[in-house]
């Protein structure tokens, strides 16, 4: 099965337009056409033309940026589709699949039947098709990609005899060579003799030709089923007790964590649905500062989500679902690891129910000498402490956005007043100039240098003030224990 | 005005105690640097937050976990979380409406199931019947030094109330009790 036209397939799916229509691409320093629609080839552009070149050709054309990535994605859910056809189901490169339906064609009224029900669905959900069919991996790849057909079973040369040497899978350089030796289709190459071929091109095309003519097997190779983490349990009877919602829950927990400690897996975040008699569903949603797959540390965790839930006449069906996962090696236990990390990411999954875990912070170190830049706020559960903390020169232990004093002259105020207390100044420490960092733009730093002060007052306060020599002006902005 | 009682500190354990004064923050930084874990619940409305740098002359800022609650309700309750559990030894407050009797005792009751301690940074005014010792804090003037501070007892369950001046030993790392100015020997106004 060949999409000739995958990535502007997907993508006019969503936003379809008439006109032509092209996908570029960065490519050797260019802009290069990368998938193009009907409309588009009509008008003679091709893929790998520099963008340029084809506007100019085509004044009219709609293009947009090729996304690889959700290409991938989506050939991926034209795989899962394919599995309704026949179990092996694998890719064959960025656009084609490979279906082994042996054994599964008469569940559809034959090939020819089959096929046609793949290019009426297929047609229908808008993206073009190519299916080659055969006895060989190779000779419907062959098929799919140089004139769609059927191989009759035992005869693929009959089939592919007439197809260019370009079919059988291999690189432009033995094409090109090939076809100045004068073997333009397969069947040339099948009546030549083998040796002198083989010491001049090496094994590969003698083996590509033999997959194709099935003188030698190739295995289509199914993609795994991604494991799918969701457990869930329908009850005969409603329930509606905190204990029986509890209880059930810590069956499910179990299931779900056996199949996650199997995959090496720890949760990041829990769902737990609970469908009540009325069909109305409730959803409590679990957020760990750890990965974890320890069904007993996770329990207590759902204490509070479960204890909000409104059962109503009874709750009949419990769903728990793994939504974010995250890779959790199996880890050799010791004697001196401590139970006190788990202790402190399960209170802070606690608390995080409470009041969101993006809310329990942690400070990191950062480079920069701007007193508000010189630190970073992480959410503790996504980050490790970080060390060490080095200050520069003495720095106040709060921190406030500047306020303004009176003051003139850039030597500190004798007197001053601060959050309407008056002030005398003791004693003045400074001063310490700092330039705002001109690579980033920050309106707070719009007045320019600062010189900083540490001002003790005679009424005790400890604060840091600084002037602005570029528009004049003192401001408070820190305060010493 | 000196005491001939020893200081209470460390605090004692399984306690809630408040601090007031405008040198409260430096009696809670004093108080981290005893202890190696803490967390420090603020309001998120509040304009004024912790500088790492600053304190890491005094204790390790990577030890410390900030969290920021929408009220003080629920400052209350993660509070009653984190103390009840005892995983970080030390738990401080940043009140702005006074406690009354039920949630002071409530954080009392969970400092002593957890055996951790909880310090409430208050107001002036705005204590609560329930705490343990209550720390009015001043920072003073000194002309040889930038770190003076006096802790003065206005609140003491088990012990009486007492004042003492403070200041930091960069080189021990830790806070000394200094005898109060103009009573020191040698200096003008010492009293004999």
């Amino acid at each position: 099965m060949w999409f000739a036209r995958l990535a502007s397939d997907r993508v006019l799916r969503a936003r379809p337009c008439d006109g032509p229509f092209a996908l570029t691409l960065k490519r050797a320093n260019a802009d290069r056409l990368y998938c193009l629609n009907r409309a588009a080839e009509a008008q003679n552009l091709s893929r790998g033309m520099t963008f340029a070149d084809a506007r100019a050709f085509c004044p009219d054309l709609l293009s947009q940026p090729a996304n690889l990535t959700e290409d991938r994605r989506f050939l991926h859910v034209l795989r899962r589709w394919a599995t309704r056809y026949c179990p092996w189901v694998g890719l064959e490169g960025d656009d084609g699949l490979v279906l082994d339906i042996t054994g599964a064609a008469h569940l559809f009224g034959g090939e020819s039947a089959m096929v046609a029900d793949m290019y009426q669905r297929l047609k229908r959900a808008g993206i073009t098709t190519r299916i080659g069919l055969g006895d060989t991996r190779g000779a419907a790849w062959a098929l799919a990609h140089f004139g769609a057909g059927e191989a009759a079973p035992g005869q693929p040369l009959a089939a592919l005899g007439r197809l260019p040497v370009a079919a059988l899978r291999l690189d432009d350089k033995t094409t090109t060579a090939l076809q100045r030796l004068g073997l333009r289709r397969i069947i040339d190459l099948e009546k030549a003799a083998r040796a002198p071929l083989a010491r001049r091109f090496g094994p590969d095309l003698m083996m590509r030709l033999d997959q194709a003519l099935g003188r030698q097997p190739e295995q289509v190779t199914p993609l795994a089923e991604p494991p799918h983490y969701g457990v869930r349990m329908s009850l005969p009877e409603p329930i509606g007790l905190f204990d029986d919602v509890m209880a059930g829950t810590s069956r499910l927990l179990e299931q779900l964590c056996t199949k996650l400690k199997t995959n090496e897996a720890g949760a990041r975040v829990l769902e737990l649905t609970l469908r009540r008699v009325d069909q109305e569903a409730q959803t409590v949603e679990l957020r760990l500062a750890r990965p974890l797959r320890d069904a007993q540390r996770i329990l207590p965790l759902f204490t509070r989500g479960v204890g909000e839930v409104e059962s109503g006449y009874g709750i009949d069906q419990l769903r728990l679902e793994a939504t974010q996962i995250e890779p959790l090696p199996v880890r050799q236990l010791s004697h001196v690891s401590s139970g006190r990390a788990d202790q402190l990411d399960d209170l802070i999954s606690r608390i995080g129910t409470r009041i969101g875990l993006d809310n329990i912070q942690r400070f990191l170190p950062a480079d920069s000498h701007i007193p508000e830049r010189s630190f970073l706020i992480a959410a503790a559960a996504y980050s490790e402490p970080e060390g060490p903390w080095i200050p520069p020169r003495p720095r106040p232990q709060r921190l406030f956005a500047p306020e303004p004093i009176a003051g003139d002259g850039s030597r500190p105020p004798k007197h001053f007043r601060w959050r309407r207390m008056p002030l005398t100044v003791a004693r003045a420490t400074g001063p310490e100039r700092i330039a705002p960092e001109w690579w980033l733009s920050d309106d707070n730093w719009r007045s320019g240098l600062r010189d900083y002060w540490r001002i003790e007052t005679q009424q005790g306060r400890r604060l840091w003030l600084f002037y602005t020599p570029q528009s004049p002006g003192w401001f408070v902005q820190g305060e010493f224990i | 005005m000196t005491s001939r009682t020893t200081i209470p500190l460390p605090l004692r354990a399984n306690r809630v105690h408040e601090a007031c004064g405008a040198g409260r923050v430096g009696f809670a930084v004093a108080t981290m640097a005893l202890v190696r874990r803490t967390l420090w619940i603020r309001e998120s409305w509040q304009g004024e937050t912790l500088n790492p740098l600053g304190l890491a002359d005094f204790c390790d800022p990577s030890q410390l976990l900030v969290a920021q609650t929408k009220d003080q309700t629920d400052m209350l309750a993660v509070a009653e979380e984190a103390l009840r559990d005892g995983a970080l030894p030390l738990v401080v407050l940043e009140i702005t409406r006074p406690l009354n009797l039920r949630e002071g005792r409530r954080l009392q009751l969970a400092a002593k199931a957890g055996k951790s301690i909880g310090l409430c940074l208050i107001p002036e005014g705005m204590g609560s019947n329930a705490s343990e010792t209550r720390w009015l804090c001043t920072p003073l003037f000194d002309p040889d030094d930038s770190t003076l501070m006096s802790w003065e007892t206005i609140k003491n369950k088990s012990g009486t109330n007492g004042t003492w001046h403070v200041r930091w030993n960069a080189a021990a790392r830790r806070f000394d009790v200094v005898c109060p100015a103009g009573k020191r020997p040698g200096s003008a106004g010492a009293a004999l």
